[in-house]
């Protein structure tokens, strides 16, 4: 199978009077071409899946305008789109603070599941009376999510770190001991009646959503838009400033662009995928004590349709932009809400992993310059 | 040497049958013209040298011939037919072998394994033990002894390179391309491979050297073509009758620094001092053995040896990035032994590291994150835990001017950097904390010869400062011309020690004999 | 709980991994991470399940399954090895891709009914030995009997002839193959085409055989995965990873197992009385695979074995440069 493959190269070409070349880049493209390039990709993606739709019977058309008007038709539903947005934000932060370092967690869903655990045995577990202020509660729920997330993201990390396990793997096992996890205390010990929930929380464990306020500001009646919205931004600011004005994030990008420098610049690389795993895994923690505190009120097993998986897409096609994630948690939970009434219901994640294709395939044209070459300049 | 003796058994060059023609090859790279319009021929039975500094476009024009690239223009006549040479193993059935200056070996597996590689022979089931019998058959027909049934990363690099040659003469090759063959090689290892290139031009076998080095190519060569900056300043020129000023001449355009001058100065107080060092290479085996020397300020001391015989692990243990596993290292009197890099880098030990892609630089961050790689930690750069970026701008700023670093702004990602250009950042980063012991790889490899001075001004230049510098080197006239004193490494010890620059002693020592042995070799004579 | 049971449908689900698994080793070591096997092994297993739903024929759906499933891998091929890009976001991409076209696909289909499975038989004499017999050689699918087969043919294939040589010089040393007139490109789109060959393979044999229909995610339910972890576990040995493989499979029997009886080892059951902690023996494999792989990686690091060096890297060739 090896052979002829001598003067294959020629003979193809000759149809056009023109051959293209693959370049490969020598300076850095203008400052809007790669967002243009993902914008392209998108749009690929979108008539791909539409295809892919129409094939299975379904009216793409339809789909998607149903998918815009179902997301950004009204403030209501803009509003829900943004409760969509938050724990996505988060999570997208999570997975873009772990692949600068080069690290694959995919585990987002499992520390998502971890910091919902988290916030609610807060709640749940009676350390604190039904009545505590929310002063009190909100808080310590968000730390705890942060921190049940970040001892799920610490396991893979140390393994990896100490015996060179290969995170991704771990990560993804992670993700199912983890839910294994919550089933445990949502059929058994918090089982609420026999039913596979815990009993909902109360009022002082709920982030504070706009229609609360709907009495004083009458056009926030029904705008279900919380607290863990600002919270997801205030994370995309602190986790920018961590990795462009900081220390540590100036660490984090040298072992992410080449860990033998980073080394050689005496950076202990260990701890620090340690640390950035606790990182990501505390990011994608919060998300889930945020969606358990800001809509859901009560621990479930149906709490993620897969975030924590979506918030790699929306890493890689943010670059790992902190600030950029905020703007494709938007568009993705666009995309998840109207999903939610798209029949056949596999649709969303086709369409998320046709976007991942063409995105990455989209980025060689980041590295490569196309060139229109006639065939007389060649000789 | 050949070219001196009178090559009597031998016919005249111009009667010899052409093997290869190249005629006006141009090969354009995006944003390089790598060939402009080169000719090149090859006769039956010679050794015809490619002289040419780094990036001169030598193995460009060979990677042609070889297969590899194809020309833009340009046309190649095998045995006067015009050939169109798509793929290395187009290249192969026509004849033409290259033994690329990275060998293409795959280490994981054997001598026969690697021979056999590509070919159609055995069709399925490899059966090796019989393979293995008849690889080392066909070595010794041409006097290259192997262990056919060794593994790659098991064998020393001449070895490896004998593998190389042999892989190609299965193959059936009439004309050997050698790119660089003695960049890894001690000067004894070379004049073996010299015997054995000879060898194979009198079975009428011919041979394209390449190489950058003007005493080999005098030594081996029969013809000569130079090329400079992709254009060929002469082409086919017998090597007899041709002096070397005249070749260097051809070369780089201008009279060339053989000899860099540097001041006459006394060494100063001990800096660093390494007593009985043992430490493991990556795969587990002694890659330092027992290694002592002593370094002052105000000296250069260059260490010679074959590459693989613990340079880099020296290198690593005193830098902090790998551990020993008995003996001392003080710097300045203090203990460094087993410390952190970043401790080492703190008390001052600068590191300009062999690879100046894949470990003295970040790529595709910017010129100033590659800068501060040093100075993040401490003030004024950082404040705290945070980082000023307003300083860590200036600083970078201020090394680009004072460094010559041609860039269009601090900002760009350091892997738009040329290769001199890269190299200079790195030195100004590792000089511009004034260091007390500098620890130089490689440096000016695969850098043209404006670079090649520039950096080697900027080394003595911290030798007057005061510093204490260590610097390994494959190409022995730089050692010798930098250094002070020369060590030679052999397996991971110090054979001897040498002021004078002696290339025969330090040859001798570079295959492993001790100083005192050669010594006293020469007290017997 | 009696043990031949456990094992002889222990080395029955362990097929499924056995195939997923040695259709990784092919790809990897021909230098091609493919982090989509869940998702290969998905559309197997639905493309499998629903054309023997649709022609009632089971091996029409086996050969379809592994023809889906080798496509997709191909969309792996030419955005990691003709475009150059990350191999490991590519492979998440196709996990997404293959659970996203599986689940579109195969919507309605968990309710479509049972099929005519993949023949089951005993072999003849084999059978008869004592403990093995029963537990390797009597009423296994047809599958698991391929299995076998395949078993020592990948091994030979990849130590002991020559292309096994080429496949082993490709994932090592691309620019070396490449130099001797070997087409790495060709090489590479092949074997992750073997690799997705193996996991549609793999699918279908848990749609057609193992546990026969199409439960959607939960068809495969991490075993895609498992497969990609126990590849290290194995050190790209395929002998090595039958011994994972058989061991997973019968972990997995005996977790539902263990929660029937009442009594165990004289002991009551914990897992009978307490329903709720068969969610801790869910999570074995699981936390199994996590150990195997620190076994794996710990061995790797002391006997200083690799992964094929090439592993993860794009190929490009004629760089200008170092």
């Amino acid at each position: 199978m090896t052979e002829n493959i001598t003067t294959t190269e020629y003979k193809q070409r000759g149809l056009l009077p023109f051959t293209i070349r693959f370049e490969p880049r020598l300076t850095e493209p203008p400052r809007w071409y790669p967002p243009l390039v993902s914008l392209g990709a998108i749009v690929v993606a979108l008539i791909i899946g539409g295809v892919l739709i129409a094939q299975a019977g379904g009216d793409p058309f339809r789909s998607y305008a149903h998918i815009a008007r179902a997301s950004f038709g009204s403030l209501g539903v803009f509003s829900d789109t943004l409760v969509k947005a938050t724990p996505l934000i988060l999570v997208g932060l999570a997975c873009s603070v772990a692949f600068r370092m080069k690290l694959w967690n995919i585990g987002a869903e499992g520390q998502f599941f971890l910091g919902a655990f988290g916030a609610s045995a807060v709640v749940l577990s009676g350390v604190l009376p039904e009545g505590t202020s929310p002063w009190l509660f909100l808080p310590l729920m968000m730390i705890a999510g942060f921190a049940g997330g970040a001892i799920w993201g610490f396991i893979p990390g140390f393994l990896k770190a100490r015996l060179n396990v290969n995170e991704i793997i771990t990560t993804l096992m992670m993700n199912y001991i983890a839910i294994a996890w919550n089933n445990f205390f949502i059929f058994g010990v918090w089982s609420e009646g026999g039913f596979q929930m815990s009993p909902m929380f109360p009022r002082g464990a709920w982030l504070p959503r706009l229609a609360d306020y709907a009495k004083q500001i009458p056009t926030f009646r029904g705008l279900t838009v919380h607290l863990g919205f600002i919270i997801a931004v205030g994370a995309a600011v602190v986790v920018w400033f961590i990795l462009y004005r900081s220390k540590w994030g100036y660490e984090i990008r040298l072992i992410g662009d080449n860990p033998r420098a980073a080394e050689y610049a005496g950076i202990n690389i260990k701890r620090n995928i340690i640390l950035v795993m606790m990182l990501s895994g505390g990011l994608a923690g919060l998300a889930g004590a945020s969606e358990i505190s800001g809509v859901v009120h009560r621990l479930q097993g149906a709490i993620s349709p897969g975030y924590g998986f979506t918030g790699i897409i929306i890493a890689w096609l943010a670059k790992l932009n902190p600030f950029a994630v905020i703007l494709v948690s938007i568009l993705f939970g666009a995309l998840i809400l109207a999903g939610r009434e798209i029949q056949p219901s596999g649709i969303p994640k086709m369409i998320q992993g046709i976007i991942l294709v063409c995105l990455i395939a989209s980025d060689y044209l980041l590295r490569y310059r196309v060139r229109i070459v006639r065939r007389a300049e060649e000789a | 040497m050949m070219s001196d003796t009178p090559t009597s058994d031998r016919p005249d060059l111009t009667e010899l049958p052409m093997m290869i023609e190249m005629r006006g090859i141009v090969k354009r790279f995006p944003g390089v013209l790598a060939n402009d319009h080169v000719d090149f021929d090859l006769r039956q039975g010679e050794i015809h040298a490619l002289l040419g500094e780094n990036g001169a476009g030598k193995s460009t024009l060979m990677n042609i011939l070889a297969g590899l690239y194809r020309q833009d223009a340009g046309t190649i006549f095998i045995k006067g037919k015009p050939v169109t040479l798509s793929s290395p193993k187009h290249a192969i059935n026509e004849g033409i072998g290259m033994v690329h200056q990275h060998f293409m070996l795959v280490p994981s597996q054997t001598v026969t394994e690697n021979i056999l590689l590509g070919l159609g022979e055995p069709r399925f089931r490899m059966r090796l033990p019989e393979y293995d019998r008849r690889i080392a058959e066909f070595g010794q027909r041409y006097g290259m002894k192997v262990d056919p049934a060794a593994k790659i990363w098991q064998i020393s690099v001449g070895e490896q390179q004998r593998v190389e040659i042999l892989k190609m003469l299965y193959r059936g090759a009439n004309v050997l391309i050698m790119d660089e063959p003695t960049a890894v090689l001690a000067p004894q290892e070379i004049e073996t491979l010299f015997t054995t290139l000879r060898a194979m031009v009198t079975e009428g076998k011919s041979i394209i050297f390449i190489s950058h080095k003007l005493q080999e190519v005098s030594e081996i060569a029969d013809r000569i073509t130079v090329l400079r900056k992709g254009v060929a300043t002469a082409s086919g020129l017998d090597a007899r009758g041709l002096s070397r000023d005249e070749l260097a001449q051809l070369m780089v355009g201008r009279e060339v620094l053989f000899q860099m001058k540097k001041k006459e100065q006394k060494a100063g107080k001990l800096v660093l001092s390494v007593q009985d060092v043992h430490a493991e290479n990556d795969k587990g085996l002694p890659a330092l053995q027992g290694i002592s020397f002593e370094i002052r300020s105000g000296e250069v001391v260059g260490l010679a040896g074959v590459a693989g015989n613990g340079q880099r692990e020296l290198s690593q243990v005193i830098t902090g990035l790998r551990k020993t596993t008995s003996g001392r290292i003080e710097l300045n009197g203090e203990d460094i032994n087993n410390r952190s890099a970043s401790f080492t880098i703190q008390r001052g030990v600068a590191y300009v590291p062999e690879d100046r892609h894949h470990v003295g630089s970040a790529p595709n961050l910017s010129v100033t994150d590659n800068v501060i790689m040093k100075k993040y930690r401490s003030a004024p750069i950082a404040r705290g835990w945070i980082l000023d970026m307003g300083v860590a701008t200036d600083f970078a700023k201020e090394l680009k001017e004072a460094y010559e670093i041609i860039v269009p702004s601090v900002e760009t990602p350091a892997r738009l950097l040329s290769g001199g250009n890269l190299q200079r950042v790195i030195l100004a980063r590792e000089t511009s904390g004034e260091p007390d012991l500098m620890i130089a790889v490689q440096p000016t490899r695969g850098l043209d010869v404006g670079a090649i001075e520039g950096v080697q001004r900027l080394l003595l230049a911290q030798r007057e400062r005061g510093a204490a510098i260590l610097l390994m080197s494959e190409e022995l006239e730089e050692l010798i011309s930098l250094s002070d004193r020369i060590l030679v490494i052999y397996e991971g010890q110090v054979m001897g020690e040498t002021r004078d620059g002696d290339v025969e002693k330090i040859g001798l020592m570079m295959i492993g004999t001790r100083l005192e042995d050669i010594q006293q070799g020469e007290k017997r004579d | 709980m009696d043990p031949i049971i456990i094992l002889h449908a222990g080395v029955a689900s362990g097929t499924v991994l056995l195939f997923a698994t040695i259709g990784e080793i092919f790809a990897e070591r021909s230098g091609i991470l493919n982090l989509g096997v869940e998702g290969m092994m998905l559309i197997g297993a639905m493309s499998a399940f629903s054309v023997a739903v649709a022609t009632g024929n089971p091996w029409l759906g086996l050969l379809v399954a592994m023809l889906a499933a080798g496509l997709l891998s191909q969309v792996h091929a030419f955005i990691t090895i003709t475009l150059q890009a990350d191999q490991v976001v590519s492979g998440l991409a196709l996990t997404f891709l293959g659970a996203g076209i599986s689940l579109v696909l195969g919507e309605g289909l968990s309710k479509a009914g049972t099929i005519s499975l993949m023949p089951s038989f005993s072999i003849p004499l084999l059978s008869q030995i004592p403990f093995i017999g029963p537990i390797f050689f009597a009423d296994q699918s047809v599958l698991v009997y391929a299995g076998y087969l395949l078993l020592p043919l990948s091994w030979y294939y990849i130590n002991h002839t020559r292309p096994g040589m080429e496949l082993r010089a490709v994932g090592e040393q691309p620019s070396a193959a490449d130099s001797l007139g070997i087409n790495v490109y060709r090489l590479r789109y092949f074997y992750v085409f073997v690799g997705g060959l193996l996991a549609g393979l793999a699918g279908a044999t848990i749609s057609l055989a193992i546990s026969p229909g199409w439960f959607s995610e939960l068809t495969t339910a991490g075993q895609g995965w498992i497969a990609v972890g126990l590849v290290i576990f194995a050190q790209w040995d395929p002998l090595r990873a039958a011994f994972g493989a058989y061991a997973f499979g019968a972990l997995r029997r005996l977790i539902l197992d263990i929660q029937g009886p009442t009594v165990i080892l004289g002991l009551a059951n914990p897992f009978y009385y307490n329903p709720y902690w068969g969610f801790f023996l869910q999570m074995l494999p699981y936390a199994f695979t996590i150990i195997v792989l620190v076994i794996g990686s710990r061995e790797a690091v002391r006997k200083r074995l690799g992964a094929p060096a090439a592993l993860g890297t794009p190929y490009i060739r004629g760089e200008r440069g170092l």
